[in-house]
């Protein structure tokens, strides 16, 4: 015989479930905290008509109070365009030769000129400009179209071998390989290397000079030193933009190179991406890095 | 505590000449301009170690006086305690000694001298948070000005925000939670029984004395011991404990029972001491009659010896660090994107982020020269010069190239280390960095 369950002295009440013999207490949610809970559900409906919630198809509903956090983006983004504002008015208006010594905008436009360099230039000219096969090292002091920070300006603003600016840099050397023959290509190569280093093969420079002398000094020089005006490269230098070995002139004289930049300035071409602040100060930027002239 | 609470409160009015672009409030925490300074002494940032330092000898010196002298610092050093025994302080010139305390604090009715006590004593306290906070804010900016911007409303938000909580926890600190504070709040209680031992001299009862408990009769040869049970001890006791019980975690060591049981012990022309500051090693001793060990032997024990010389240590360390620090400093970063450019006439440049940091209170120029393969040649960015211009207590970032002409060998090797000098050019002070030059081999 089992005996009766011993009650407690308050003898709570029972939800009156019973399983052989086993009732249920009733513990009731303390009163504050069912409160709470039905004030998190009415809160809760509240949110999702005030803020974007429910799921559609291709969007969301957008909630009554229009936020967004592309709003706040572009709301943040123009704060910051018009703190800078009055400084990027100053650069606009500065003579750009003037700009590295001004107290106040040589330290912006370096900054700022990092910013614009590393979001739009690191892909080709590398996160440290360091450039690669094909594309100019900013770094060093040989310039295919002059390193003075007006240049760099120009070269910037319009680009180089593109379609989108009248104004880009323009040169175009001929594809050799459908001029001369191949011997004379031989020859003119082992020419070029002379004049920075030694020929592979000693005994074709003479003949080399000639073919230079016809098809090539009147872009390259006499002397080799190039031409800035036609961006013809300097020949005699240390500095290869696509590499000084035997097989790499051959091919460049052969089927020759055609490197491009697009025109990076809003104010010259529709194609353009950066306003005329942010050409100068990447212009800034890149003449201090080293081969500034 | 009219020690310590007058170097707080003075503290930031102490004035000290820098020159004329450094601030000359002799003990300032720079936050604005991340500096802080200390009378002759300025720390920049990346010299926090000083800091740290001066933490690691608080903290031993802690170690030291507890296990000597037990907790003497939560007795007579501590803030908490400090305020505290003002706030009481206050209390007793507002409403008098304890009795009258207790009275007024029993009475149910809300009368008018009460409420006028009550209002005084809480307003007092509030004035003497209010200049707590306020001379704390002091210590962060030129302390003059910041007391006139404070009176005409021109200040910092955090400097309010700041005196706002300082008023609140001082406020509620001193006045209301007291011993709470030390018994629930502060880990110190917990940490100290692991630096006591038994030579630690710490208040006592000498219950082989005092027990047992009872009255004196007089013209009767009493049976009971010294302790007439007063309660004088638990009365003036600020933790409300009865040190008769033994050591307890809420002891903080003040002397106040010490004090008060003396005074009943001349009354009633028995020896002082009964409550005492005393070692436990010597409870044995006194108890089979022998004297006491003197205080300089409980005091002198590897353990205290161990903590004064690594405190020692730690200071001679620092001063001596303190003194061999220059007043110019540079950092030499060299530039890995790229690690080495080749230059038209076929040399190698290397490129260096320098940073030099003027320490004294006016300009200086720094000559940047180099020490290694006298093939290798300077030239900083920026100017032909060689040296550059740093502001007074400023840092200047610059960009340095190191050239090794075509065919040399640092061009043709792997690395050439080399070492930079960095002079101040109106002294002649130096410092040198050394760093490795990239060739083209490697």
């Amino acid at each position: 015989m089992s005996k009766a369950p011993k009650k407690f002295d308050n003898d709570p009440s029972t939800t009156g479930h019973e399983w052989d013999g086993i009732e249920e207490f009733n513990n009731p949610l303390p009163r504050w905290w069912l409160w709470v809970f039905y004030a998190t559900i009415v809160w809760g409906i509240g949110y999702t008509i005030a803020y974007p919630a429910w799921p559609g198809i291709s969007n969301a509903t957008a909630g009554v109070m229009g936020w967004s956090t592309r709003a706040i983006i572009a709301a943040d983004l123009k704060e910051a365009e018009d703190k800078l504002a009055p400084i990027n008015a100053k650069l606009e208006a500065a003579e750009l030769t003037e700009i590295a010594s001004d107290p106040e905008l040589g330290p912006y436009a370096v900054s700022a000129g990092s910013a614009v360099f590393k979001t739009w230039c690191a892909q080709c000219h590398g996160s440290g400009a360091a450039g690669a096969k094909g594309y100019p090292n900013l770094l060093d002091n040989d310039w295919l179209w002059g390193g003075d920070i007006e240049a760099i300006y120009t070269t910037i603003s319009h680009g180089i071998r593109n379609e989108d600016d009248d104004d880009a840099r323009y040169s175009e050397m001929p594809a050799f390989g459908e001029l001369l023959e191949k011997e004379e290509i031989d020859q003119v190569v082992n020419f070029v290397m002379s004049l920075s280093g030694e020929a592979p093969d000693p005994s074709l420079v003479a003949a080399g000079a000639v073919v230079y002398e016809d098809n090539c000094s009147a872009c390259h020089m006499e002397d080799g030193t190039g031409d800035r005006e036609q961006g013809a490269p300097n020949l005699v230098d240390a500095i290869w933009l696509y590499g000084g070995d035997y097989d790499t002139l051959k091919e460049t004289v052969t089927y020759s190179r055609y490197g491009v930049m697009p025109p990076w300035s809003r104010d010259a071409s529709s194609a353009g991406r950066l306003t005329e602040a942010q050409v100068r100060a990447v212009s800034a930027y890149v003449h201090q890095l080293g081969g500034g002239e | 505590m009219a020690v310590t609470l007058g170097i707080y409160y003075l503290t930031p009015w102490l004035r000290w000449d820098r020159g004329p672009s450094l601030p000359d409030q002799a003990v300032l925490i720079d936050m604005a301009n991340r500096r802080f300074f200390f009378f002759m002494i300025e720390i920049w940032p990346h010299e926090f170690y000083f800091v740290a330092g001066l933490l690691i000898m608080a903290g031993l010196g802690l170690f030291l006086f507890t296990s000597a002298l037990g907790r003497v610092w939560c007795g007579y050093a501590c803030p908490q305690t400090v305020w505290t025994d003002l706030f009481i302080l206050v209390e007793r010139w507002i409403e008098g000694d304890r009795n009258a305390r207790l009275r007024l604090h029993r009475q149910k009715k809300l009368d008018f001298r009460k409420v006028r006590l009550r209002i005084t004593k809480w307003i007092s306290w509030l004035l003497i948070a209010m200049a707590t906070g306020g001379a704390w804010v002091f210590y962060f900016a030129d302390a003059p000005t910041l007391a006139i911007n404070l009176v005409t409303g021109a200040a910092h938000p955090i400097a309010y925000t700041t005196i706002a909580i300082l008023t609140f926890t001082t406020f509620l600190f001193g006045g209301f939670a007291r011993e709470q504070i030390c018994i629930y709040a502060c880990p110190w209680p917990r940490i100290q029984a692991a630096m006591m031992d038994e030579d630690t001299l710490t208040i006592g009862y000498r219950d082989w004395r005092g027990e047992p408990r009872g009255k004196v009769q007089k013209g009767k040869e009493s049976e009971t011991g010294d302790c007439i049970n007063c309660m004088a001890c638990v009365n003036v006791c600020p933790m409300g404990i009865d040190i008769r019980d033994g050591q307890q975690m809420e002891c903080i060591t003040c002397g106040l029972c010490i004090d008060a049981c003396d005074d009943i012990m001349e009354k009633i022309g028995k020896p002082r001491g009964l409550i005492d500051y005393l070692a436990l090693s010597d409870e044995e001793r006194e108890r089979s009659g022998e004297p006491p060990r003197s205080v300089w032997k409980h005091a002198f024990r590897p353990r205290t010896i161990m903590y004064t010389t690594l405190w020692s240590l730690v200071g001679i360390g620092l001063v001596v660090a303190l003194f061999l620090r220059s007043d110019i400093e540079a950092t030499v970063a060299p530039v890995r994107n790229p690690t080495y450019v080749t230059l038209s006439d076929g040399s190698i440049r290397n490129t260096y982020e320098v940073r030099l940091r003027n320490k004294h209170g006016d300009d200086r120029m720094f000559r940047i020269s180099l020490k290694g393969d006298p093939a290798l040649r300077v030239q900083i960015e920026g100017t032909p010069y060689e040296a550059v211009p740093v502001p007074a207590d400023q840092m200047r970032n610059q960009r340095v190239y190191v050239i090794a002409p075509a065919g040399s060998l640092p061009a043709d090797s792997e690395t050439t280390p080399f070492r930079f000098w960095f002079e101040d050019v109106s002294n002649g002070d130096r410092v040198y960095k050394d760093t490795i030059f990239n060739g083209k081999a490697q």
